[in-house]
This record gives C-alpha cells, structure tokens and sequence, in this order.
C-alpha cells in the first residue's frame, strides 16, 4: 500500500528560479493496483514519482509504503529502492555496459545477490519483455531503439520491484513497438499477482487499456481519482485540462448524443469492435 | 546536486557595468587581473579592496552570486596560502621540529601568503562580475571582435568564439542529464557519495558513459541542424545585434586610468 499525504515539492526553494511543482498531492494506491497517473506535460508526473522512492524528499508531506514512512532520515533507502522500481523516461539514455547482461545485473549487484541468482534474475527479466537470448552478449549500444528500451525496463524488472513504476514508457516508439511494450506490461501484472503498477503517462489511449485506477495531475495537484469509468465520464473537464479521453469513446458518446442506442463506457477499440459490429448487424436485419 | 555549476550564469540587471560593451569589459577585466599580479605593497592593495568593492556595488549583482563562484576554489585558495606560508624563505616567526625536518613560518611567507590569497580571490570576484553581467552570446561575440586582428597569423577567431557559444550552451543541458541519469541509476541500486575514493571513482562510470554517449549524439545533432540550415562560418556573416560603444565604455576607461594612476603613486611613494 501505498500512501502519499499533504505532498508539496518546491524545486530550487529560496533561489531566484524557485518553482513549486507539487502542490498538497494526496492518493492512496493499494497492493496489486494497476494505476495510471496522467497530466500533461509539465503537471508534476515525473517530479511526483521520484517521491516514491525518495530519490527526492518532500518540502513537507509524508509518503508511505507498507506503513513505513520513507521521508524518515532513518529510513533504509537501499531496501527502499529494491522494493520500488522506476523505469524513467527514455530509460535507453542510461545504459553504460559492455554486454546486454552486465547492463541487466546492475540492479541485482548493487543489492548483494550472488552470481546465481543475479543470473536468475536476469534470464527472468528478458523473458518478461521479450528480449532474445542469444544477444545477452552483445552491447546495449548496437540494439535497436525499441529493444534498448527494453533491455532497460529488464534492468529494473531484474530486482524484482514489489511496486513498479513506468514514466511514459511508449514515449518515442513506433505504433507497433507501443503495442508490445504495453502487451508486456499487462501480462506482467497479470503473470505477477500482488505486484503493483503505476503507469504515467499523458496519453489516454494508453491508459484506457491498462488502468483500473487513474490519479490526474493537473499543475502540480491532484484534479481526479478514480475508477477508470469515472474518470473518463467527465470527458469535458480532462478536455480543459489539455488531455482528452479515448477517441473512441468520444464517437460512441457522439453516436449516444444524436439518439443512437448504445453503452457509453467503452474505451478501448478492441472492445468497441464487438458492440459496434452487433449494433450494425441489428441495423441491417431491420432494413 | 550538479546545479550550482555558475560558469555561463547570466543575472540580467541595468547597471553602467551591464550596458558596457562587451569587448571593452572583456579588456577590463584583463587589464584589471594585470594590476593584480604587478601590486606588491598594502597601500596598493587597499586601493584594489575598495575598486572591487566599489564595482561590485555598482554591478547591482547580489553578492551571494558572486561569492558562490569562490566555493569550488576553496581547495585551491587553502593549498596556495598554506604552500606560501611554509615555503617562503626568509626570517622565520615559529619553527616546528618534525623528526629531522623543521617546518617554519617566515615573517615574509605569512605576507605572501595572504597577499596571493587575496589576489585570487579578487581573481575571481573579478572575472565573476565580467560573467554575471555579460550574456554568454555577448561575451562570445566580444572574444570573437578581440580575437579578430590576429586572424593574419592565422587565429580562426570565429570558429573559437562559436565553440565556446555552444559550449556554454550545452552546461546546463548536460547538468540536467547528468542529474537524470545519476537519479536512474541511484534507483538502481547505484550509490555515488559513499565508500573510498577508489570506489566512488568506479561509481562514476554509470553515470559518465550514458553522459559521453548523449554528449556526442547531441554534437551530432546540432551539426546535422547547422549544415540544414548552411552554416559555414565566419566569413561574410553579419551580426543581428551590432556592437556598439556608449558613454559607459568611456566611463570605464577614465575610472581604469584613475586607478592606475593612484596604484602608480602608490608603487613610488610606499
Ligand atoms: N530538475 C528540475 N529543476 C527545476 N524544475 C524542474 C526540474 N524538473 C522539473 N521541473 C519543473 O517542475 C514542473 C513539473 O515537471 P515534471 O515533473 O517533469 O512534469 P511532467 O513529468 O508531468 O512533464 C515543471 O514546471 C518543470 O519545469
Ligand atoms: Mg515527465
């Protein structure tokens, strides 16, 4: 459990260019969650999850996790930063080793784990993603862009994160590459019970398909919380804070408005493709 | 944490010493770091304590910036004093007996010693003020129009000032990167500020090779962007803002002329 109290953060406090980027944040994210926190750019996103696992301190507010309090001096911050994994934005950029593995064991190093399991952990973590075996030896540096990042992401699945955080992982992929890396992050949490996940991201087409809960940052507070459902009913307010809901649910809100009888809560294509397709056939069989 | 780099910190500001023309503050403060070095006696110094007291007043730039480009030479302000204090030969004040070796201070070190130590300092507040009050382009362009002359002997003048444009510009792009990758890599488990220099020397390295690798893409990038839009150096380029010399540069050169003047007196009748 997650749980983030009276969070405000102030970048270069006392300085000239001071900037408060957070302001009195509160949410609760419970084990096991598939959360998305969206806002568009320049809200807080980022700045807000590097809170969760103190790589910043609040200016004032408490963030706990399973109970502990992790804004406390006294706070262990390795065993902190093994429980909750962030995957950062364009994590390709921080590669440095020789070979794909060395790059991938970093994380499993940096704890103490021997040999063994390190090795373990990295076989497990390029299978979450896809990554092929066979070029476990070669540089990070002579991948292509989409499995760069996806060497990253494994070099944070290798510590095994309870909680794991990805700040807009499709950021600058293809379609296709898009598709995979959000079918992987999905079938992880599926694979993985008990795991938690927090996807930031600004695109809602993104979010509607993996979500159950989403927090909306808007300037630095939190302008919604809830279920997908809800977030996404109040379609004008998102549109104001310069995010929107999914295209496809904007048409079928559309269709409702001009007297067409249909659900209102559909949000991803693919389960539109089926109502869409019984709502034609009982057109056709009236005529 | 790598965000107190003030190298290229530009305070824009409305003072006599911000409207001088570039070139001209540039020779200043050359001028001005010459005095530093041939001064020898207290008067003369007094003198130079009250100038650069005065022109920092003047540059309206608060003096937390000013002093803050003194933190990263502490090191080197302590080692100078300390080397000229045990060094200098001459009469000694203390002596220490350290095994067979004796350590001692000279009348003359002690002398010397604050003499450099307030000459590097001065040093500094010196430069800092040309940098607080000059903008980075400016100060580029101004290099550029000083080195001009020597491009008979060969000097490629402009290449050098555009080199250092793009090199001021990219300080704080590459701070910036440097702060997300060390962030990256400390959430993974990567610990910069403990354990012994050896080993914090190799805790470096996860957080260098991204940053050369960005370095160089970026280099790239922007050559790429120059060649798109045709760059192709100096020759027959014109200048949107044009240099031009005010009442302020005249100014400067009477208050620079006083000054030498009572440093000169100082020199003969001290
Ligand atoms: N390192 C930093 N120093 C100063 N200000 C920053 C820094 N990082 C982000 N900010 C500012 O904080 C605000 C929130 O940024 P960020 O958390 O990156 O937003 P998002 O991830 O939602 O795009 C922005 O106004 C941004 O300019
Ligand atoms: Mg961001």
């Amino acid at each position: 459990m997650i749980r983030v109290k009276n969070l405000s953060y102030i970048y270069q406090p006392g300085m000239p260019f001071e900037n408060q980027a957070l302001y009195d944040i509160n949410f609760e994210i419970p084990d096991g969650d598939f959360a998305a926190i969206i806002g568009h750019t320049g809200s807080g996103k980022s700045t807000l999850i590097q809170h969760l696992n103190a790589l910043i301190r609040p200016t004032s507010g408490s963030i706990e996790i399973d109970g502990e309090n992790i804004c406390d001096k006294s706070a262990d911050l390795k065993s902190i930063r093994s429980k909750v994994g962030i995957v950062f934005q364009y994590p390709e950029y921080q590669l440095f080793e020789e070979t794909v593995y060395r790059d991938i064991a970093f994380g499993p190093k940096n704890m103490g784990l021997d040999e063994a399991e390190i090795k373990d952990r990295v076989y497990e973590a390029i299978k979450l993603v896809d990554f092929p075996e066979e070029l476990l030896e070669k540089s990070p540096f002579e991948l292509s862009g989409g499995q760069k990042r996806r060497v990253a992401i494994a070099g944070v699945l290798s510590m095994r994160p309870k909680v794991l955080i990805l700040d807009e992982p499709t950021a600058g992929l293809d379609p296709h590459g898009r598709d995979e890396i959000l079918g992987q992050i999905d079938r992880m949490h599926k694979e993985n019970a008990g795991m938690t996940v927090i996807f930031v991201s600004h695109s809602m087409e993104d979010v509607a398909r993996l979500a159950k809960h989403i927090i909306v940052l808007n300037h630095g507070r939190v302008a919604m919380d809830g279920e997908v459902a809800d977030i996404f009913a109040r379609g004008e307010e998102l549109e104001k804070m310069g995010l929107s809901v999914p295209q496809i649910t904007q048409l079928t809100r559309e269709l409702i408005a001009r007297g067409i009888n249909i659900r209102p809560d559909i949000y991803t294509v693919d389960f539109a493709k089926n109502i869409y397709k019984e709502l034609f056939c009982a057109r056709e069989e009236k005529k | 944490m790598i965000k107190d780099i003030t190298i290229g910190q530009y305070i824009a500001g409305n003072s006599p010493i911000h409207k001088m023309d570039a070139r001209i503050k540039i020779l200043c403060a050359f001028y001005f770091i010459v005095l530093l070095f041939v001064i020898r006696n207290p008067v003369q110094y007094a003198v130079i304590t009250l100038f650069i007291a005065f022109m920092v007043k003047l540059s309206g730039v608060a003096l937390k910036f000013i002093l803050r480009g003194l933190k990263p030479m502490l090191f080197i302000l302590l080692f100078t004093v300390i080397i000229n204090i045990f060094m200098t030969p001459g009469e000694p004040i203390f002596e220490l007996d350290i095994f067979s070796w004796t350590l001692s201070i000279t009348k003359e070190g002690v002398v010397t010693g604050i003499y450099m130590l307030l000459r590097l300092i001065y040093l500094v507040i010196g430069t800092s003020i040309l940098t607080l009050t000059t903008s980075p382009l400016m100060l580029t362009d101004g290099i550029e129009k000083i080195l001009s002359p020597f491009r008979v002997i060969k000097v490629p003048a402009h290449e050098i000032a555009m080199m250092m444009t793009i090199a001021i510009r990219f300080i704080p792009t590459l701070a910036e990167e440097a702060d997300k990758i060390m962030k990256a890599q400390t959430a993974r488990g990567a610990d910069f500020e403990s354990g012994s220099i050896m080993r914090r020397a190799k805790a470096m390295i996860p957080l260098l090779v991204p940053l050369f690798v960005s370095a160089f893409r970026r280099a790239d990038e922007l050559a790429v962007a120059m060649d798109a839009r045709c760059y192709h150096g100096g020759k027959n380029r014109t200048r949107m803002k044009q240099m031009k010399m005010s009442r302020y540069d005249i100014y400067a050169g009477i208050v620079f002329f006083v000054l030498s003047a009572i440093l000169a007196i100082a020199m003969i009748a001290f």
